[in-house]
């Protein structure tokens, strides 16, 4: 018997996590020099994200859905100062764009070993307390709750895989 | 030595600049795209000696962009920067023109590694021409 969840096989669902956890602590090690402890991934039932900066990436051909890479404003200062080797002011462009670099690493690093051709968009950044971004109603939000010396963060990843979308169109059954 | 830095994220591309800060006289121009790295190129009529390149951009991809660039330049050396890491993906951009490719994400160490190994290899082929 398969356990299921919304749905969806639970061990495709581990599988893209596994891969998720390994590029968290590979991109924040290698370009920040800042080490990730992560926590037991757990199913996300609110739909605001966990913290108030979120850097998201969508997914589309082999797994489609999104990744949102979720900090409190604190931690993300000093995380992206640590990776940009410099303090940048929450309200400035470049603050936007190293979450969103982050976010496009972890996604990246990521989907490398999903096994599919699957590819990601450019990052979308969005800074304020209580915002929520949309997700495909009939796939579960993982969330991955990870924590630093500079405090926590989250990734939560929305995502479904190839054989979870069916057969496609022009393609035998 | 004359650098094109193509990559949508600024913050990236001041890494980069710090790490290559250490070769021969750097000087440095970026783009935020394809389409903008398009027009550096247009612009410098005495040629790039490398450009480092991302693959996902707005506007227009790294790979468009490398693949435009090598109808009239075979030669400049192009490295692909990006976190496009599956084998496929690799031999596309080889394909398509770039002459190497690292992964994101990179170590100085290995960025600069890389770009020397590439301009070497260049060099060499340009002695031997």
């Amino acid at each position: 018997m398969t356990t299921q969840t919304a749905n969806v096989p639970i061990p495709s669902i581990a599988r893209c996590v596994a891969h998720f956890v390994r590029s968290i602590r590979e991109v924040l090690q290698t370009m920040a020099h800042v080490q990730a402890t992560v926590g037991t991934p757990a199913l996300k039932t609110s739909p605001a994200t966990t913290y108030e900066v979120s850097g998201i990436i969508g997914f589309s051909g082999g797994f489609t859905g999104s990744m949102v890479l979720s900090f409190q404003k604190s931690t993300a200062a000093a995380i992206v100062c640590a990776f940009a080797g410099m303090p940048l002011a929450p309200d400035s462009p470049d603050f936007a764009d190293a979450v969103g670099e982050l976010a496009n690493m972890i996604a990246g690093s990521a989907k490398t070993g999903f096994g599919h051709d699957t590819n990601i968009s450019v990052p979308s950044i969005i800074i304020g307390p209580g915002h929520v971004v949309a997700r495909m109603h009939d796939v579960p939000c993982i969330i991955i709750p990870c924590r630093t010396a500079h405090g926590e963060f989250a990734v939560e990843v929305s995502l479904k895989s190839p054989a979870q979308q069916g057969p496609q169109k022009g393609n035998p059954a | 030595m004359k650098i094109l830095l193509v990559d949508d994220s600024r913050t990236m591309r001041n890494i980069q600049k710090n790490v290559l800060r250490v070769l021969e006289a750097p000087s440095f121009t970026e783009a935020g795209d394809g389409v903008e790295a398009l027009t550096a190129v247009a612009t410098e009529t005495a040629g790039f000696d490398i450009m480092l390149v991302d693959w996902n951009m707005p506007n227009m991809d790294g790979l468009t962009f490398v693949r435009s660039v090598r109808q009239t330049d075979k030669l400049t050396p192009i490295i692909m920067v990006t976190t496009e890491a599956e084998k496929s993906r690799i031999i596309d951009a080889i394909k398509s023109g770039a002459n190497n490719y690292v992964v994101k994400p990179f170590t100085p160490d290995a960025l600069l590694e890389r770009v020397r190994q590439t301009l070497a290899k260049r060099k060499g082929a340009a002695a031997a021409a």
